[in-house]
């Protein structure tokens, strides 16, 4: 049985980019462990010889020409949405120190 | 009665100019005011719709065709991209983003003359089931206000049993269509994986994710199919629709001889007394109209739950992962460096769900889980979809409840994921393995609704269409 601590679940906030609460990290930290504990139960399922299913359907690579397309709307449109623009482009916060 | 006539019905009447497309926007519109008290509705779009209908009027004049749809007013989950109000998949994350451009299943039903006219609400990001996950409010259960519709296409099955629209759209990942219209009275339809192209369409879990419509009637979910299934450019996994179509089902024939099972497995898991009661009732039936109903069980199929708990999470956690706070949606504003920047505006941006999935998704995903979670999942939903395929060796059909339990209060289950997970535990099957299932009324248990699931082999909506109307039929 696998117990997630709140370590374990600050850590996985922080590869998931997400800011937790103290209040959130405690509740997490209980309920990943009772859903944890539930999914244990595939362990006792005998897959021998069976391959996983990744996809939802059985076609394999879809081809098609690297052509440009005109959906129709304009690059304001999607600007429109945008938080931070700076002359038609986005702007993000420094990356390097 | 309903204020609506069949959809096919409703589109002669425009074409003939015996009704106005005008006059069916304004009714729905008023009858969306009227039932503002259920929050069925997130927004109008009522000025797009105006225009909409009006055009289509001046194109009847001139003695144009329309369309199968024509006027056909609708309501799309607010996890559709669709012009005229925002699109925000009732996440504080998405609130105020509006779509560049629209779904392929929308465009497909306005070039057919129909008409959106309000967004409806969901759990954020369609996690849930029950709509108590929306960031924005929770909808009521038209049949008895204290409770949930159902979810996460609850505010699309609310709008339809409160009689808003001839139809609406609904996405089912786990449930989300079937769940909903089990709770609220009505037909929802999840189609085959891959029949209705999902460009367009805030995605949750791209494996198990299917576009569908809700409805009063199956012979109206078989012409809104007809209408948005084939394959789509903008979606590399959609699928050839059947050569016939799906809709005029009235070559269905009897269900004399056809072989229908009833999933062993299905009749325990805390199914209700009373629900099960509707379930006999059904097959009872449906075996006195010729049917041969066999018990048939899927030995692996009470751990699907478990499967789409570790699948689902997974997809999410990577399909959320574009909302960072720097091209759309919400960006916190005292973030001082990206890393900070991420972190804050998901932190503030996500609901408690989705945060739920996506922490649990990271875990099953990351080094050292990967292999005892993911994979071994994987592994058993093959086993599934194998149980799934044996038994349609044996059977035309399954049939089984939808849910355990008719609606359940507002509240109820809120502090407890697990339980709150545990209304999908019917459904979840079929999106594991593709095929295709409906949710049609099947009785009223202690004054609320309660649905019938009956389910088809891959690629077999047709037949799942002709079958669920010759059972609507026989229900009465």
């Amino acid at each position: 049985m696998s117990t997630i601590s709140r370590d374990d679940i600050l850590k996985l906030a922080q590869l998931a980019r997400l800011e937790l609460s103290d209040a959130e990290v405690t509740e997490y930290s209980k309920e990943l462990t009772e859903i944890v504990e539930y999914v244990e139960q595939l362990n006792s399922v005998d897959v021998t010889g069976l391959k996983p299913t990744f996809y939802g359907s059985s076609q394999t690579n879809v081809y098609r020409e690297d052509i440009i397309k005109d959906y129709g709307y304009a690059t304001e449109e999607l600007r429109k949405n945008v938080p931070s623009v700076e002359s038609d482009h986005i702007k993000v916060r420094r990356m390097i120190g | 009665m309903s204020q609506w006539a069949s959809i096919t019905d409703i589109s002669t009447s425009v074409q003939s100019g015996s009704v106005t497309a005008t006059e069916l926007v304004e009714r729905a519109l008023s009858a969306i005011t009227d039932a503002t008290e259920f929050q069925a509705i997130i927004a109008t779009t009522e000025v797009r719709a105006r225009e909409r209908a009006a055009s289509i009027d001046e194109r009847v004049k001139k003695g144009e065709m329309i369309g199968r749809l024509a006027g056909v007013p609708f309501i799309a989950k607010d996890n559709f991209l669709v012009f005229g109000a925002e699109t925000t998949a009732a996440s504080n994350i998405l609130k105020g983003f509006t779509a560049p451009y629209q779904a392929t299943a929308v465009e497909r039903l306005e070039a057919e003359g129909a008409i959106c006219v309000a967004k409806a609400n969901l759990d954020a990001f369609a996690h849930g089931g029950s709509t108590e996950n929306s960031d924005f409010f929770t909808t009521k259960n038209p049949h008895n206000s204290e409770y949930v519709p159902g979810g996460s296409s609850g505010g699309s099955a609310a709008a339809i049993a409160l009689d808003l629209a001839p139809f609406s759209l609904g996405t089912d990942t786990g449930g989300s269509i079937r769940q909903p219209a089990s709770f609220t009275g009505i037909v929802g339809l999840k189609p085959t994986y891959g029949l209705v192209s999902r460009s367009g369409v805030v995605a949750m879990a791209s494996s198990t994710d299917v576009i569908g419509p809700i409805t009063r009637t199956v012979e109206d979910a078989a012409v809104v199919l007809d209408v948005m299934s084939g394959k789509d450019d903008l979606d590399g996994t959609t699928i050839e629709k059947n050569r016939e179509g799906y809709a005029s089902l009235t070559d269905a024939g009897s269900v004399s001889g056809k072989r229908i099972g009833i999933i062993t497995e299905y009749l325990g898991q805390g199914l209700a007394p009373e629900v099960r009661a509707v379930l006999d009732a059904t097959t009872s039936k449906l075996q006195a109209a010729g049917a041969q109903i066999i018990e048939i069980s899927l030995p692996t199929l009470p751990m699907a739950l478990a499967v789409y708990y570790i699948v689902c999470p997974a997809e999410i956690s990577s399909n959320l992962g574009r909302y960072d706070g720097q091209r759309f949606g919400h960006s916190a504003s005292e973030a001082t460096n990206l890393d900070e920047s991420y972190k804050l505006s998901r932190g503030q941006g996500f609901g408690k769900e989705a945060k739920r999935r996506i922490m649990i998704g990271t875990y099953v995903l990351s080094s050292g889980y990967y292999d005892a979670y993911y994979k071994q999942a994987q592994t058993v939903r093959t086993k599934i979809s194998n149980e799934f395929a044996a038994a349609f060796e044996k059977v035309d059909f399954l049939i089984g409840p939808v849910a355990p339990t008719t609606a359940f209060k507002i509240g109820e289950n809120v502090s407890d994921p697990l339980q709150m997970y545990l209304s999908d535990v019917m459904t979840v099957g079929a999106n594991l393995s593709g095929i295709p299932a409906i949710s049609i009324p099947a009785g009223m248990v202690n004054e609320l609704p309660v649905g019938i699931q009956i389910m088809a082999g891959h690629n077999e909506d047709r037949a799942l269409l002709q079958i669920a109307k010759q059972t609507e039929e026989l229900l009465g």
